[in-house]
């Protein structure tokens, strides 16, 4: 996090570090933020893009070079399929020179997502994976864009609070505070999935991670809606303001969590088995609090994954069901394909639209040059739909499709979804449960849908369910 | 050609027949041995065909490059003789190998 720095670097950067560990973060927020607003008065500031909603043209109706496949209404608007299938055919990698996030090339198919996923040492995740640069004044350093070896170090550092062995000893919680949430739905009588179910779920299950305060989980469904929504970095439409304060709240918030857990860890307490206990418990990262950067980089990152991914693919279930009616009849005659079914869910939803690289060198993809500097996005989306690798039509939710997990929703190559096992546990543990309760879920109306070029998700949806019998 | 050993987690061993030149993922999921979930297909991006290699074999698997020490750096139960079985290449060298699996895969 570069907070303070572009006001002071590089005279005292040498104060800086020293300052960056005594004053505590959220005043450096703070700070920053009313040194945006100077510089936004006097015309300093870079220009954040302005996204006004109207109808789109039927991508046949474009030329190739005029496709924009970064356009944050896409998604909801129902059309993102017919724009990436086009592209796939006929430009599989496609360069968009003027775009509101700048010049970028898309790469539309799985083998070719692939390369791109794989090879670290031709394409950078520095310096963020959105299509557009983080927000001015509050740039996190978060390991998913880093490169090894840095990020190797970071990573290892956290990844033991969702390793699969320690999941396994969270499974009865996780199912009990399932079981809780689906018993207290009311039945016969619509009511909103997105905010009773898969938002809920979602809190639940980051307030258990991180031991915050139960009371107040949805501000970390909060905090993570307004990170990932900056119009600059996805076409959302978070404001500036709102972006500074849920910055700063969070950096106050997770500070004292975490001194209150150094304390009591330095009482001789068990401080218990969530994200702040490990990393106080492990040598590299037990002073992180002192590096603010890092500190902040890895809270937000944990709380983004573990929020908008889980809770779309929460509803994105319920919506494929509906829309493939004949694939809930498959699922109530055999529960046993909830696992297999899980992983699909999470194909055909694709969470995350993309992760973003840079080339680092000249390279060749498809026919095509891709420049060193250029931007590379590469499009699960669109390869999780890619007719070349799924072979049965890939567009359908078949809940016993073979192969599936070879989907790109978790990425692949060194910066694969940290918290995979955990996604997939909590998801197969919810159908489960929703399987003994009710016999059926409809969905009422067409769900609504998050502006985003990034985040494929859904903010309401109508459902009404019915008891077993 | 020859024969392996897996060896699960819970002590269940499985003897399976090798073709040279096939890679040891594969012939896993060939003999749909559990625990192998080998999601990129053997592309070593995913980390999910994770073994142990019984110490006696260790060196008879061969070297392992940056990507797949990249990879297996990423699984907290990696083990001083881990290796990607999708990157491990079958000979008969490596009639009578052992591997066991770990508890979980990453």
């Amino acid at each position: 996090m570069r907070i303070l720095s572009p006001l002071l670097e590089p005279v005292i950067q040498p104060v800086l570090n020293k300052a960056t560990s005594i004053i505590p973060i959220h005043w450096q927020i703070k700070g920053a933020h009313a040194f945006q607003h100077v510089k936004h008065r006097i015309g300093k500031d870079r220009p954040v893009p302005v996204f006004n909603e109207t109808p789109l043209p039927d991508v046949s109706t474009l030329a190739l070079e005029d496709i924009d496949l970064s356009n944050p209404f896409l998604y909801r608007q129902g059309l993102w399929r017919s724009y990436f299938k086009r592209v796939r055919d006929e430009c599989p990698v496609h360069f968009q020179k003027a775009s509101p996030f700048g010049p970028f090339w898309s790469v539309t198919r799985y083998e070719d997502i692939m390369f791109v996923d794989t090879r670290h040492d031709l394409f950078s995740a520095e310096p963020i994976i959105s299509i557009g640069p983080q927000p001015e004044g509050l740039e996190i350093e978060t390991f998913i864009a880093m490169d090894p070896p840095k990020h190797d170090l970071q990573r290892q550092a956290v990844q033991g609070v969702v390793a699969p062995k320690n999941l396994a000893q969270m499974e009865a919680l996780i199912r009990s505070r399932t079981a809780d949430v689906l018993d207290h739905l009311p039945v016969d009588e619509p009511f909103d999935w997105v905010q009773k179910v898969s938002v809920e779920l979602t809190s639940r299950m980051l307030a258990t991670l991180f031991d915050f305060p139960f009371e107040q989980r949805h501000k970390l469904a909060y905090w993570s809606d307004v990170a990932s929504g900056a119009p600059e970095s996805t076409g959302g439409n978070a404001n500036s303001d709102e972006f500074f304060k849920a910055a700063a709240d969070m950096a106050q918030q997770m500070s004292s969590l975490w001194r209150e857990k150094e304390a009591r860890k330095a009482a001789g307490e068990d401080t218990g088995f969530d994200l702040i206990s490990l990393l106080l418990a492990n040598e590299d990262t037990r002073d992180m609090i002192n590096r603010p950067m890092e500190f902040m980089g890895n809270m937000v990152l944990l709380i983004i994954g573990g929020n908008d991914t889980t809770r779309n693919s929460m509803t994105g279930g319920v919506l494929a069901l509906n829309q493939f009616p004949e694939e809930f009849i498959k699922l109530r005659e055999k529960p046993e394909l909830i696992p297999n079914m899980v992983s699909e869910i999470i194909r055909w939803q694709t969470p995350l639209a993309y992760m973003r690289r840079v080339a680092r060198q000249d390279v060749t993809l498809n026919g095509q040059t891709i420049k060193q500097g250029d931007k590379v996005v590469m499009w699960y989306a669109s390869g999780n739909r890619d007719e070349r690798a799924f072979e049965e039509d890939p567009d359908r939710f078949i809940i016993d499709r073979k192969n599936v997990r070879k989907h790109l929703s978790f990425g692949f190559g060194v910066h694969r979804c940290m918290g995979n096992r955990l996604a997939e546990m909590q998801l197969r543990i919810l159908w489960e449960e929703i399987m003994k309760r009710f016999e059926h879920i409809e969905v009422l109306d067409e769900p609504e849908y998050v502006q985003s070029n990034f985040v494929r998700g859904y903010t309401r949806m109508q459902v009404k369910l019915t008891a077993q019998t | 050609m020859g024969r392996i050993t897996f060896i699960e987690h819970s002590g269940t061993a499985h003897v399976v027949e090798i073709e040279a030149g096939q890679s040891l993922m594969q012939a896993a999921v060939d003999n749909g041995i559990p625990g192998i979930d080998a999601d990129c297909g053997g592309a070593c991006a995913c980390g999910t065909c994770h073994v142990i290699v019984d110490e006696q074999w260790i060196d008879a698997t061969g070297g392992i490059n940056a990507d797949e020490q990249g990879m297996l750096g990423l699984t907290p139960e990696i083990t001083d003789t881990s290796r990607l079985s999708c990157q491990v290449t079958l000979s008969e060298a490596l009639d009578g190998l052992i591997v066991r699996l770990p508890e979980f895969q990453m």
